[in-house]
């Protein structure tokens, strides 16, 4: 209780901050799906304080719903990851830039 | 200071540091994942600390033992090395990084009001399985069973995806 | 309503069955693509006409039935347009004039129906198209039935424009020659300009009227008396005093439309063009049905043209211009459905001089008599053309009585009629007319259209004795080969016309003139004109028995005259033909060329239209601007919007998407918080 609210948010958005900071300025897909699983951590750490503060376990039903989501998106992700590794040799996410004009 | 507070401000910082590392590494990947793992687990112990037991539990089940040990694989197999960038723009994208993280918490926090809404009281098992477990199968049984039918999907497609070409 | 009439379900069958059995025709062949077993068409079609002249029949008995001087069935079918102040009923009236008409279009349509099988079992230049033929008949009578039915000027003129219709239909039924195609084309365009007045009219009436606006021919003539006394300024250069009687302009706008589907002067070039058609369509629409629409049309707006001396006596002088000058045409003319197209032209003519000098009456006697004597001898000609293998050049035939003597007895009737020879129908049709001619004092120099009514029969008979002659009598100018197999046609192709014949023998007592009725000792002998008497205004004359007499004897001389002249050069001394022309050389090169009046036309509008149409409008307007700058031109600066300019937007990295996913959510974030 001694926490106040407002500290768990600010670690929320520093959390947000650097992990959105990594999914815009990195080059390697795989540290890029790690960015927005941090980013996603933060939501939930932001979900988790407001559930406390407020008394509603429904905070950690949604929660729970976000790390089975995350869950589901790095498989599919890295799967995706996968398969372009084998046609182009690379990671680099400024290789599969084919939409551009 | 509590003890619980005492280990939020460690733990967050831990936490803090950490994404840092894992942002700014640009050499080593599996570093980076290593470094998310301790993420990771520091962000468990704060759900500890704020009575989230069971979100805490399941953290440390998914994310630093299944998801993190995924990308691991995946980060062995393809065999990965370090991420191209030329010196300058390395210190560069660093000291962007820090500052845009911090300066945009910073940023972020002066729209939130200052005032929240007064916090309540909370129960003596908030938080733990019992609880989350009676939330979940009595108020929230549909959105938890159409979950599974999404983790379905994504195992077919991350089988599909990633499959070898039968040749 | 202001005069009510009986109200019956009847009437509307009239039309409806021949609509339906075109209807049968056509889909039929949508569906099947190609014709129906022939007798299951000759049923239909043939069944169609019959059964809409019983029901005629039958509505003419209910009619005559009701007592009084007001005879009229009346049948609303449903509102076809209601809007505002003017409603217009998809509604029919039977009274007198409209029994006679319709009497008249079912029998004779039924008539020619029946020869049309047999004219056309034998068509081997097109597609077959024995059911197609028979789908557009029927729906030309359904049409013709439209308009004369109609208890408003709408549904006349739904019918005019159906009749305009099936008539580009069927005459450029064997559209695969291309001069057919163009010959109806020729027929629609022409009617098109003629329809052009009639829309004018209606507009002139609607808007005149007010608030007692309507299109129903009763309320009409009731509220007619509203604009009796109004005046419409004109432009100076036209002719006459500087204000007209409004009525007489409706009156002028509406005889336009009379002009083209009558074909009187300045419309009736596309008459002699229609002769490519088949020749039972000549005989059914060119003589006998539509072309008498503009005469019922006329006389349905009696009560406007009793209000309008100007314009009757603009209708009287057409006429006669027209009848005078188609017969000049008719002389040097060959080929035998030209000649009687001409004549056809002509009679019109003698039809308007009637209406013109106010006696609306003999016009329709004249209708009815010719229909039965035009269609005979279109039809004659048609067994002509059919024993000469399609042959319609009178140079290539002659001495035919020999082998057609059927036909050539027949023909004959209708030359006798036609000529006004008593006591066959024509003498007592065209006598009428000359006799409303010569008393109508109401029309300007009314004596000199009674004079040249008196020119143009003498001419009428030297034509048709000229066209009798050339066919029938003489040395046979066809080759041997065709000789051999001129033969008559079969019953179903000759019995019509001797049922045709011997109405155009009978039909003049119908309407025989009082004087002559009273050497036979029946009183009211003019069966017709009574009939007609509560429906159409008569004219005020009282002529002395002796100059009635007189007259007709002026008639019968003349008709006599051509029929010598004809006899003289064509029979006693054929080289005598020869001798005229050459002596009159360009003057016979005029007329042979029908006064150039198709070439004169054709320089003078067709050209500059088409020119128009083409480097104008087409060229410049459609295809240079609205197509180029508007259609093409807005789509490619759209194209080079995308292609030069926007395309850069699309930079295909990832984080630049992301950045903007971020961005915009960072946006909606900062919105809702504020």
């Amino acid at each position: 209780m001694e926490i106040p609210l407002e500290h768990v948010i600010g670690l929320s958005v520093m959390l947000f901050a650097i992990g959105m900071v990594g999914a815009l300025t990195r080059r390697n897909l795989i540290v890029i799906l790690m960015s927005i699983e941090l980013m996603l951590n933060a939501a939930n750490l932001a979900f988790v304080g407001f559930a406390r503060a407020w008394n509603s376990v429904d905070g950690h039903i949604f929660v729970l719903m976000v790390i089975m989501v995350a869950a589901a998106e790095v498989a599919v992700g890295l799967g995706i990851v996968i398969a372009l590794f084998r046609n182009r040799e690379s990671v680099n996410v400024e290789d599969v830039s084919l939409l551009r004009w | 200071m509590s003890a619980p507070a005492v280990f939020f401000y460690l733990f967050g910082a831990a936490a803090v540091i950490s994404a840092l590392a894992m942002v700014l590494n640009v050499r080593n990947t599996v570093a980076s994942a290593m470094s998310l793992v301790v993420t990771m687990i520091a962000l468990a112990v704060v759900y500890v600390v704020l009575d989230a037991h069971l979100v805490a539990a399941l953290q440390i089940m998914v994310y630093a033992g299944a998801i993190v040990v995924v990308f691991l694989f995946v980060v062995m197999l393809l065999n990965l090395r370090r991420d191209a960038f030329s010196r300058p723009r390395e210190r560069l994208t660093k000291l962007a990084g820090v500052v845009f993280a911090l300066g945009g918490a910073f940023a972020f926090l002066q729209l939130v009001p200052k005032s929240l809404p007064t916090v309540q009281a909370i129960p003596a098992d908030f938080g733990s399985y019992a609880a989350v477990g009676r939330a979940l199968y009595h108020d929230f049984v549909l959105p938890f069973e159409v979950s599974s039918l999404l983790l379905l999907a994504a195992i077919v497609g991350a089988v599909v995806l990633a499959k070898r070409r039968i040749s | 309503m202001v005069e009510t009439g009986v109200s019956t379900d009847l009437l509307r069958w009239i039309p409806a069955l021949p609509l339906l059995g075109a209807l049968v025709h056509g889909v039929g062949l949508g569906l099947m693509r190609r014709d129906m077993p022939r007798p299951l068409v000759i049923a239909v079609s043939c069944g169609a006409p019959i059964a809409a002249f019983v029901v005629t029949c039958m509505a003419f008995a209910q009619m005559v039935a009701i007592p009084g001087e007001h005879r009229v069935l009346i049948d609303e079918v449903f509102t076809w347009i209601g809007s505002g102040r003017v409603s217009a009923e998809m509604g029919f009236a039977f009274d007198p004039l409209t029994a006679v008409m319709c009497l008249i279009v079912t029998g004779v349509g039924s008539l020619i129906h029946i020869y049309s099988i047999g004219y056309m079992d034998d068509d081997h230049r097109d597609d077959g198209g024995f059911q197609r033929f028979f789908a557009y008949l029927n729906l030309f009578l359904c049409a013709m039935l439209l308009l004369v039915l109609g208890d408003n000027l709408l549904v006349l003129f739904l019918g005019w424009e159906g009749v305009g219709l099936c008539s580009y239909l069927l005459i450029g039924f064997w559209y695969g020659d291309r001069w057919n195609a163009y010959c109806g084309m020729k027929a629609f365009v022409v009617n098109r300009i003629g329809d052009f007045g009639f829309l004018l009219g209606i507009f002139l009436l609607l808007w005149s009227l007010g608030d007692a606006a309507t299109l129903n021919f009763a309320e009409l003539k009731a509220a007619l008396p509203r604009i009796v006394d109004q005046t419409v300024a004109v432009p100076g250069w036209l002719p006459g005093p500087e204000q007209w009687r409004l009525t007489t302009l409706i009156g002028l706008c509406f005889f336009l439309g009379a002009c083209g589907k009558s074909a009187q002067i300045p419309l009736y070039t596309w008459l002699p063009d229609a002769m490519a058609g088949p020749t039972p369509v000549s005989a059914l629409i060119h003589a006998a049905t539509m072309v008498t629409a503009g005469i019922y049309m006329v006389c349905r707006m009696s009560f406007l043209y009793v209000e309008a001396p100007g314009a009757s006596a603009v209708i009287a002088w057409t006429g006669a211009a027209t009848a005078l000058f188609a017969a000049t045409m008719a002389i040097a003319q060959t080929d035998i459905k030209k000649v009687l197209a001409y004549s056809t032209i002509s009679q019109l003519g003698y039809m308007f001089i009637a209406a013109g000098c106010g006696a609306y009456g003999a016009a329709i006697f004249h209708v009815g008599t010719h229909a039965f004597f035009k269609a005979l001898l279109f039809l004659g000609s048609g067994a002509v053309i059919m024993a000469m293998h399609h042959e319609q050049d009178t140079d290539k035939m002659g001495g035919l009585r020999r082998w057609l003597p059927v036909t050539h007895a027949v023909f004959l009737v209708g030359v006798l009629a036609i000529s006004g020879f008593p006591p066959f129908s024509g003498f007592f049709s065209k006598d009428s007319i000359l006799l409303s001619a010569y008393t109508a004092h109401s029309v300007p120099g009314h004596q000199w259209i009674w004079a040249i009514g008196v020119i143009t029969a003498a001419l009428t008979a030297f034509y048709m004795w000229r066209l009798h002659f050339r066919t029938f009598f003489g040395e046979c100018r066809a080759d041997h080969e065709a000789q051999h197999h001129i033969h008559e046609a079969s019953w179903v192709v000759l019995g019509p016309l001797v049922v045709l014949a011997v109405f155009a023998f009978g039909s003049g007592f119908l309407g025989l003139p009082q004087i002559y009725g009273n050497w036979l000792g029946v009183p009211d002998s003019n069966a017709l004109a009574n009939f007609l008497h509560g429906v159409l205004p008569h004219p005020q004359h009282e002529v002395a028995e002796s100059t009635e007499l007189g007259l007709a004897l002026l008639a019968v001389g003349a008709a006599s005259l051509g029929t010598l002249g004809a006899a003289w050069m064509y029979v006693w001394s054929p080289g005598v033909p020869v001798r005229v022309r050459a002596a009159l050389g360009p003057v016979f090169r005029l007329v042979e060329h029908k006064f150039y009046v198709d070439e004169i036309y054709d320089a003078l509008i067709v050209r500059p239209l088409v020119f128009v149409s083409d480097r104008v409008l087409f060229r410049v307007i459609d295809a240079g601007i609205i197509d180029g700058i508007g259609a093409n031109g807005s789509a490619s600066a759209v194209r080079g919007l995308g292609a030069h300019v926007l395309k850069y937007g699309q930079s295909g990295l990832t984080q630049g998407y992301l950045i903007t996913m971020i961005v915009g959510a960072l946006a909606i974030v900062v919105w809702m918080l504020r």
